[in-house]
């Protein structure tokens, strides 16, 4: 009887769950929709700030897609989107959409503490990673083969490194491939041979926490989160909102708050830096 | 007593709710394996059709993003590693159940047993993050970079052991005492039957074991992803980085779109099907002789 009752009480079970699966909330009528594309360095953020947009305004669905900044561009100049979304600054023929930074990104290239090589030029740099010099001892650091650290294809990283430094992915020679910024801070800090390069906000904050890594300077500038807001630092790019025109209502609304305090801690989350206030 | 209770080829009333349960689950677990197969063909039919499938094994190199789609080196590194990794696991997780169930003290057994249990619990991430700080710097100091082939087949096998020490050990328990005492009775050694009788009798189970953990080493993505080093190349010796299917899928799937994305899904969708392969060629292999 027990096992009977047991039974139906699970047969209960079993249909309130699918019933809850297949059916979906009722969509409320004065829902309106925020449609962003664009950059996908810029996506996650911009979803993660939406989400929190979204609870602050219950009638507001922010939808993110990526597809690259020109895109992004492209999108909001045609309509298509109520918001771009460009990991760089407006080209010279783009100049009559507005457009609104709400953080920048940073890389610096990392060396172990260990490591007695104190700056590479631009030059040296090149050769490291396409595999003309493959020992320190050429650039001033100790006898000991180098090993390079890159990043893995499509990452927004490599592809501001490679377009800084003006070289194909296919023309560099690494010796390790690593996935998200953790990942090559911790190779570098196990390594005491390997150079790398990962997003400045998180370098800095596991340098000043113990982890065995230094972050050189590049073309003189000391690499600091400081440098990439003031703008010295040159391995550096702006996020950036788009629209076609001078944003109001709602658009107004999202870009104001994306630039604004409330989603400082959004922007160092994903390793960003945020607006200097 | 009702005998019908114990009817098992006629169900009766009273198992026919069960019965439509089960074949509910039955049906909802084979339905998921091809909805994920059907999955993986329409996602990667894009590149199928604008790349074409001889692309995938004969361009120069693996860079999606400028039109190269050449995965065969990451097919080689996942084969390269889970062998390396069978070859040193499948002989000591045998000996080590053959230890537990046979050499070892009864008390010592039980706590190896024990501790065997706890390394297969162990999430493989908490493995890839001591093989990134720990063994591949070691490796590194014997040989540059460190992490290499030689660090992934490593953890893999380190990973892997406990499936194969466990379930070896679970069909040795299974083999019936007659035929241990029917060994005794004909004085063999401890080694004689052991080899003779024992290890004959429990093949199909300790075949199973292997299947499982060669499954395990070639769908493992994380720890993998940590040591191997991921450069896409054929590695020329142990100490060379590589990369799995796997962990190519890890590292690139959330930043890629159009063609590169659905090359993604065509490299799931061979990792699929060199997994049904080996599932196939043991259903062959045991097809073979059985004593149990």
């Amino acid at each position: 009887m027990t096992k009977k009752l047991i039974f139906i009480v699970f047969l209960l079970l079993a249909a309130w769950l699918s019933w809850t699966l297949w059916s979906t909330p009722p969509a409320s009528s004065t829902t309106r929709k925020l449609v962003l594309t664009g950059s996908s360095t810029v996506a996650p953020l911009a979803a993660e700030i939406g989400r929190r947009f979204e609870t602050l305004h219950p009638d507001v669905r922010v939808d993110v897609q990526t597809g690259g900044s020109s895109r992004g561009v492209n999108d909001a100049r045609a309509g298509l989107a109520d918001i771009g979304m460009a990991s760089r600054a407006l080209k010279t023929s783009e100049e009559d959409l507005y457009s609104f930074t709400i953080a920048l990104d940073g890389i610096s290239i990392i060396v172990n503490r260990s490591n007695p090589a104190a700056a590479l030029s631009r030059q040296q740099i090149i050769e490291i990673y396409t595999g003309a010099i493959t020992n320190w001892r050429e650039v001033g650091g100790r006898d000991a083969p180098i090993t390079v650290v890159n990043k893995a294809e499509g990452h927004s990283t490599l592809e501001l490194f490679l377009h800084h430094f003006g070289l194909q992915n296919r023309a560099v020679k690494p010796q390790v491939i690593i996935g998200d910024n953790q990942q090559g801070i911790k190779t570098v800090a196990g390594n005491p041979n390997a150079i790398g390069y990962v997003s400045i906000g998180s370098a800095e904050y596991e340098a000043g926490h113990g982890t065995p890594i230094k972050l050189l300077p590049l073309e003189g500038v000391q690499a600091s989160v400081e440098n990439v807001r003031n703008g010295s630092f040159p391995l550096a790019r702006p996020l950036n909102l788009v629209t076609q025109s001078e944003p109001a209502g709602i658009v107004r609304d999202f870009i104001e708050f994306a630039r604004s305090e409330q989603v400082r801690e959004l922007v160092e989350a994903q390793y960003f830096v945020p607006l200097a206030r | 007593m009702n005998w019908s209770k114990l009817n098992t080829l006629f169900p009766s009333r009273a198992d026919q709710p069960l019965l439509w349960l089960l074949r509910l689950c039955a049906l909802t677990a084979a339905t998921v394996v091809l909805l994920i197969l059907t999955f993986l063909v329409i996602e990667s039919r894009p590149a199928l059709r604008d790349v074409g499938i001889a692309r995938f094994f004969g361009d120069r190199s693996w860079h999606p993003t400028e039109g190269e789609y050449n995965f065969m080196p990451m097919l080689s590194g996942t084969v390269y590693c889970s062998l390396g990794a069978l070859l040193l696991a499948v002989p000591s997780g045998i000996a080590a159940a053959l230890f537990s169930r046979w050499y070892a003290p009864a008390s010592v057994a039980g706590l190896f047993r024990r501790l065997i249990e706890l390394l297969a619990g162990i999430p493989s991430v908490v493995y890839g993050l001591w093989g990134l700080t720990t063994l591949a710097p070691l490796i590194g100091r014997l040989h540059a970079p460190g992490t290499s082939l030689l660090a992934g087949i490593l953890i893999l096998a380190l990973m892997i052991l406990p499936t194969i020490a466990l379930t070896a050990d679970a069909a040795l328990a299974a083999v019936p005492q007659a035929y241990l005492r029917g060994a005794a009775a004909l004085g063999l050694s401890r080694w004689g039957m052991i080899s003779g009788v024992a290890l004959p009798a429990t093949r199909s189970g300790i075949a199973t074991g292997i299947l499982l953990a060669a499954a395990r080493a070639m769908g493992e993505t994380m720890a993998v992803l940590m040591v191997c080093g991921n450069v896409v190349q054929y590695p020329d010796s142990l100490f060379d980085p590589v990369r799995t299917l796997t962990a190519n899928i890890a590292l690139e799937m959330a930043y890629a779109m159009g063609d590169h994305r659905a090359a993604l899904f065509v490299s799931g969708l061979a990792l699929m099907l060199l997994m049904l392969a080996m599932v196939g060629a043991a259903g062959l292999l045991s097809r073979g002789r059985r004593y149990a």
